[in-house]
């Protein structure tokens, strides 16, 4: 007899659980080729809410004291391992690039493989981006002068659909090795990559709610990651109209903005899209005096 | 022999917990938008009974509560608070600060939250907390009496208790969570209210417990209401208090008002929240229904969250 194959049904991380849009809508994602056919259905992928972003940032935002105040050298720890995971499920996280048509089936072996040293490379900066980033001051008196590096809180990322992987965790890895945690709004055009990753994580040791990974359109939830004041940074890839929408919000709710281009076509490959600055861009400098001998 | 509560529960009826329970899993259910819903938090925080009752209560503490109690919001359309709810202690600093204005003091008294001190100790407290300018008193019945089955007992305490109040309201405290059962909660609202006068209330919970008040426990309790209600015309208000953080149970709790007792129970006279995190929550969600965009916890007072 036949069997009757179990497929699976995509849902979004959030908060550590797999859940479904609180609106219960879904859009349909086609295998790669079979766009205009009946065929070829790879899944029905929440259409979230901006309720549903509201949630997530809670869930976020519950995360959030007890991640801050891991050790670094523990965060980098975890950010390793959650290399490691994606090393040994890399064709798993290949096959899901190349079925949902993001890329060709080399291109995605290379974007696993460099999403893996992406991840190695900032868990590497976990317990020395302080020390690039953070000063002991000149002053002329009996005291010291430190300024040190302080997590933001929580920070919204908005994914670009070129490199749906790898532009995703290049956005995600600098902004949560600082010990803030995000919500984000994966590629809306190639959506199923994020949510095997999200089965990743939660199987990685990063504790739930520190990566919250959203799928929906972005029309309905750029807005929201504008004005949500509980939102404290965006880092986006956006056009020049949402950019325009995300600095209005942001100005509104002081917020900080770090828009890349999306029409640019990012290559997220080059090793230029790595650097210690993507971490400094969401975390807030403390300068404070101590006294000497003290 | 029958026991005193079979006797009781022939008189007053049993409670169906499968019913209630099925009844209100249906109040969340409510789709409550844009203007009624700020309607409904508006409502909601003119009967929140803004309370403190820690150890380390101060009159510094309570002076800045009351000051919150007057004016929650910048809003000027956000309403007062009910009542501001502490210990007999700091009465007469609250008084003091809201001396001019319609906010009520409200004392938890008789040895709150066990009630397990001697009726003479738990009536003096009662009386000095009334003379030192208490509006309110929230007392809490001996559980220990109650489930020994001295419902005579249980009733002479709550009479005495409301003759030391004179005219201050008194606000019956059953602790739900300690009485076990659906059909217990019914009874020892009964009780209470056979003795209370019009417009005092009965309450679910101290907050002092592990269980608190849900909308199962509040909605047995507002069921009895109406049905002492209808056989006496005596209206009895309700307090549901501990648990309640969010401003969305608080909607729920007020849907569920609104269709067992109706319009009538929908004003801090007859219903009230005893609650010490909801005001900010339901602050937070009016300014997000003004604004349209959600708010961090950490822009109105005393919000324990900084992240």
């Amino acid at each position: 007899m036949a069997r009757i194959p179990v497929t699976k049904t995509p849902k979004v991380y959030v908060g550590g659980q797999f859940i479904r849009s609180e609106s219960g809508r879904v859009f349909p994602v086609r295998e790669a080729g079979s766009r205009k056919r009946e065929a070829g259905l790879l899944g029905n992928i929440p259409q979230c809410t901006r309720k549903d972003l509201r949630n997530a940032v809670e869930a976020a935002a519950k995360a959030g004291p007890d991640w801050a105040q891991r050790t670094p050298y523990n965060r980098g720890q975890i950010l390793y391992r959650l290399g490691e995971m994606l090393e040994s499920r890399s064709a798993e996280m290949a096959d899901a690039l190349v079925i949902s048509g993001a890329s060709t089936k080399t291109a995605a072996a290379k974007e696993v493989a460099t999403s893996v040293d992406r991840l190695i490379y900032y868990a590497g900066w976990s317990d020395k981006y302080e020390q690039v980033l953070g000063n002991t001051n000149p002053v002329a008196g009996p005291f010291f002068n430190f300024t040190v590096a302080e997590p933001m809180g929580i920070v919204g990322i908005i994914a670009d659909d070129a490199f749906p992987l790898l532009g995703l965790l290049s956005q995600i890895a600098p902004v949560i090795i600082a010990g803030n945690t995000c919500v984000c709004l994966a590629s809306q055009e190639f959506p199923y990559p994020a949510i095997v990753l999200g089965e990743l994580l939660a199987v990685s040791d990063l504790p739930g709610g520190v990566v919250n990974i959203l799928t929906g359109f972005r029309k309905e939830l750029v807005p929201t990651f504008a004005t949500h004041t509980h939102i404290r940074g965006v880092n986006a890839v956006v056009n020049q109209e949402e950019k325009k929408q995300l600095q209005l919000g942001a100005a509104e709710s002081i917020k900080r903005v770090r828009a890349r281009k999306r029409d640019d076509g990012l290559d997220w490959t080059d090793a230029k899209s790595q650097s210690v600055y993507d971490i400094r861009d969401f975390i807030e400098f403390k300068t404070t005096w101590h006294p000497i001998g003290a | 022999m029958r026991t005193s509560f079979s006797k009781l529960f022939d008189e007053i009826g049993t409670v169906d917990q499968v019913g209630i329970e099925e009844r209100v899993a249906k109040f969340t259910t409510r789709s409550i938008k844009k203007n009624s819903k700020l309607w409904g938090l508006k409502t909601a925080v003119s009967m929140v009974d803004l309370t403190t009752l820690e150890g380390k209560d101060t009159p510094g503490k309570v002076a800045s509560l009351c000051q919150k109690a007057r004016r929650p919001s910048f809003d000027p359309s956000v309403p007062p608070v009910a009542a501001v709810c502490i210990y007999p202690f700091l009465v007469k600093y609250a008084a003091r600060w809201l001396a001019d204005t319609p906010i009520k003091v409200a004392s938890v008294a008789t040895s709150f939250p066990s009630g397990q001190s001697p009726l003479a100790l738990r009536l003096e407290e009662v009386r000095t907390a009334v003379s030192d300018g208490a509006d309110e008193i929230d007392m809490v019945i001996n559980r220990g009496l109650f489930l020994a089955g001295e419902f005579n007992a249980v009733q002479e305490e709550i009479s005495a208790v409301v003759e030391a109040c004179g005219d201050a309201q008194l606000k019956v405290i059953l602790e739900v969570s300690e009485l076990d059962t659906y059909d217990n909660i019914r009874a020892a609202s009964f009780l209470a209210m056979q003795v209370i006068r019009q417009g005092d209330f009965i309450k679910t919970s101290t907050g002092k417990t592990s269980g608190s008040a849900t909308l199962a426990n509040t909605q047995v309790m507002i069921e009895a209401i109406r049905d002492f209600y209808l056989a006496t015309g005596i209206a009895i208000g309700m307090k549901p208090a501990g648990g309640i953080r969010t401003a969305k149970q608080a909607l729920h709790y007020l849907v569920a008002v609104k269709e067992t007792l109706g319009d009538a129970w929908l004003n801090s006279s007859r219903y009230r929240f005893g609650a010490s995190s909801l005001l900010n929550d339901l602050l937070r969600q009016i300014e997000k229904e003004k604004t349209g965009a959600y708010q961090a916890p950490y822009y109105f007072t005393e919000a324990a969250e900084s992240y």
